[in-house]
């Protein structure tokens, strides 16, 4: 494990997570939400659960994303917070 | 002071795992839109999973693939060389579960949609409380 690359994708897995939240369009947020996981899989190559990290990229990031884009669809994009 | 800050350095991924927790524990109380709860209790669940792998990791071990697995009777097999396999596989069976919830939470928050024409915390309250 390279700790200077774990601490990077950390960051950036922690700013991802923040703007999915803070982001004032549902579609956004759930973009967001899948870079988000796909940080995370990366992260769990890097710790070395290949298994965990494929998963993660086809079934967290992968079918995650399709749920929200389709109930962004069927409800709304606009949000007060 | 000095040993406060070499704890927090040394062990700087388990401080990230809370901040992640605290995000999506923030996102879940705190926000006010359905789909915005529903990101934050990911994010929650996800921060769980990512510390349970974390705790396998062993320093100078490679991925749990067994060398040798044809002709295993003429080597030795080290464990002390695989990282601890167990906490993956019982957090596979997480993340699948945690897919399945997010199904249901997204599916209730289209029925309440349905019903109330809003995502808003407040606004379907208020409608609760004045029909």
């Amino acid at each position: 494990m390279i700790w200077q690359l774990d601490l990077l994708i950390l960051t950036l897995v922690v700013i991802c997570g923040i703007g999915a939240i803070m982001v004032r369009d549902l579609l956004g947020a759930a973009i967001l939400f899948g870079a988000y996981s796909f940080m995370m899989c990366l992260l769990w190559a890097i710790m070395g659960a290949v298994d965990v990290a494929f998963t993660e990229a086809s079934v967290g990031a992968g079918v995650s994303t399709v749920f929200f884009v389709s109930a962004v669809y069927h409800t709304t994009r606009r949000t007060k917070d | 002071m000095e040993d406060i800050l070499r704890l927090i350095i040394e062990k700087y991924n388990y401080w990230i795992y809370i901040t992640l927790m605290m995000i999506g524990l923030y996102a879940i109380i705190a926000k006010n839109n359905l789909v915005k709860k529903i990101v934050g209790m990911n994010i929650l669940q996800t921060a769980v999973i990512l510390f349970f792998v974390s705790i396998g990791v062993k320093r100078g071990a490679t991925v749990p693939i067994i060398e040798h697995a044809h002709d295993g009777a003429h080597h030795a097999i080290r464990a002390a060389e695989y990282i601890n396999p167990l906490p993956h596989v019982l957090m596979l069976t997480a993340i699948v579960v945690s897919v399945a919830t997010l199904g249901v939470a997204l599916v209730i928050a289209i029925k309440t949609y349905q019903r109330f024409l809003t995502l808003e915390e407040d606004e379907i309250l208020k409608q609760i409380r004045e029909p």
